[in-house]
């Protein structure tokens, strides 16, 4: 075997590994919010098939796959089909820049895996062009269906999603700054020693951490900004028209852009595989299992969220991204300059 | 083992990579103008942009590849399409007007005989030391030859955003 297609049969094992353990880990996910929702509301949760309910997720795809698949008859028959088919896209593409730990030796060889797909110059910038694209799935959803409130609701969630992705851009500029990279895995090195060099404290980057967790819920229509799941008052939103395995593909996008955002939320503020403890080891596996439990973190926090606040109206909504977020957003990037500019932070 | 690598070659070779995208390009673009759908038209264009960026890519500069879609396809186009849907505009009815036509014709020569003349000229040569990193990019863009132009830009943008809130505003 030469070097050249081993190393290519290695990518392809990695992207592999890294789509199945993404699907797992929304179907985990998925069970994991409804149990944990259940606690939270002194109810009991799915516990019936299997032990502790782990084979609902299992159930739910059976039954998603033989239910009906409906399609308006006066629909746009390609823009129907295309929307789920870009929103997944999208969904895993995003996740393609992303490192999940420092590089190590596979136990036994001499070949060397960093764990992440591809390394690129611009990575944080990729991420968020292929996400500025996954809006093209709700504005297609949306129009393809030819419903009075599909078309409404996709202008309801593309209207937000391209608000917060201003202060959502934004928040990026002050951790590139301090950095000088938008290779995230420069930024994660940026973060080693104490956990006060993380980005998220406040001697660093705490003002564009809040800012970015905050957008990054709107973009991924989490709680207090889950509008298109406002069935009982909005008629939900884009996907009113979806059923059957296209409405489950275009859930399971949402969960995959919610586990993009709890992993860059990890990378960019909170130190990413770096313990925060220097004398805690760093090497392979166990950078690895601090960057898994911070994610589980931050994705204890999404589901958090969702039972203890309340939904934003819409006009909350807008005001609360233009005229909160961006401008304290803009004050962080000012700020964060003029400190590197001048006192070379 | 050897006619697989060749064939991985063949498909990761930069030449390959270009005419697909190329023919991407090429095919929704004529998706843009003849499509008689305003709604198709945008989204060919978005694909028209993602191609391109892919082109960028392959010409080994990630970061204006980035741009692309971040700026053309990311930002532009939704702000295209929300009005498209918002003012919900119908199918157009083919006007082909004869002066219409001609003005085509005539441009299309005039583009063809340009790129013609372009590439049976000296051959093009990429600049000696050419670096297409993001740090190298911005140094250009921040030397004092570009910098009074970007910022001018900017102010050109931030002139035009308010003239457009200037204009949308209802008298109170």
């Amino acid at each position: 075997m030469t070097p050249a297609l081993q190393e290519f049969l290695l990518i392809l094992l990695k992207v592999v590994i890294i789509t199945q353990l993404l699907l797992g880990l929304f179907s985990f996910m998925t069970l994991a919010e409804r149990r944990l929702l259940a606690f939270m509301q002194f109810r009991l949760g799915p516990n019936r098939t299997g032990p502790f309910g782990i084979l609902q997720p299992i159930a739910d795809g059976i039954k998603l796959f033989f239910k009906e698949e409906l399609m308006p008859a006066s629909a746009s028959a390609w823009a129907f089909f295309a929307a789920p088919i870009v929103a997944v896209t999208a969904a895993f593409m995003a996740i393609a820049t992303v490192p999940y730990g420092p590089p190590f030796r596979i136990p036994g060889t001499s070949i060397s895996v960093t764990p992440q797909i591809a390394d690129l110059d611009v990575g944080l910038l990729f991420i968020f062009a292929i996400t500025s694209l996954g809006v093209y799935s709700v504005v297609l959803a949306g129009w393809s269906a030819n419903s009075k409130f599909s078309l409404l609701g996709g202008l309801r969630s593309s209207a937000q999603m391209f608000s917060y992705e201003l202060s959502l851009g934004m928040s990026f500029v002050g951790v590139i700054m301090l950095a000088g990279s938008f290779r995230i895995s420069d930024i994660v090195a940026s973060q080693a020693g104490w956990f006060w060099n993380w980005n998220i404290s406040p001697s660093k980057q705490l003002l564009a951490g809040v800012v970015y967790f905050i957008s990054a819920a709107a973009e991924v229509n989490r709680t207090p900004f889950d509008l298109p799941e406002g069935e009982t008052e909005l008629v939900a939103g884009y996907h009113t028209e979806y059923s059957s395995m296209k409405f489950a593909l275009m859930q399971m996008a949402e969960y995959i852009n919610m586990i993009t955002v709890a992993v860059l939320t990890t990378n960019l503020f909170l130190g990413g595989w770096n313990p925060g403890l220097p004398f805690l080891p760093v090497g392979g596996l166990w950078g690895l299992g601090y960057f898994a439990a911070k994610t589980f973190f931050v994705l204890f926090v999404f589901i958090w969220m969702r039972g203890t606040l309340p939904r934003f109206r819409y006009d909350q909504l807008m005001n609360f991204g233009w005229k909160v977020l961006i401008p304290l957003a803009a004050l962080n990037v000012l700020g964060t300059a003029t400190l590197v500019a001048v006192f070379k932070w | 083992m050897a006619a697989l690598e060749q064939l991985l070659r063949l498909v990761l070779s930069e030449a390959f990579l270009f005419y697909v995208f190329s023919g991407l390009a090429v095919a929704s673009a004529l998706g843009v103008v003849l499509q008689s759908n305003p709604v198709h038209s945008a989204f060919s264009l978005i694909v028209t942009f993602c191609s391109l960026s892919a082109i960028y890519g392959l010409l080994g500069a990630p970061f204006i590849a980035v741009l692309q879609i971040i700026v053309y396809a990311g930002a532009i186009m939704v702000l295209f399409l929300f009005v498209l849907m918002l003012l919900n505009v119908k199918r157009e009815a083919p006007r082909a007007g004869r002066a219409l036509a001609a003005a085509a014709l005539l441009l299309g020569l005039l583009f063809a005989v340009q790129v013609g003349t372009t590439l049976s000229g000296p051959g093009l040569t990429p600049a000696a030391g050419y670096d297409a990193s993001t740090q190298a990019f911005a140094r250009q863009l921040f030397s004092p030859r570009f910098v009074y132009v970007f910022e001018a830009t900017s102010i050109l943008i931030l002139a035009a955003l308010v003239g457009a809130v200037v204009v949308a505003k209802k008298e109170p």
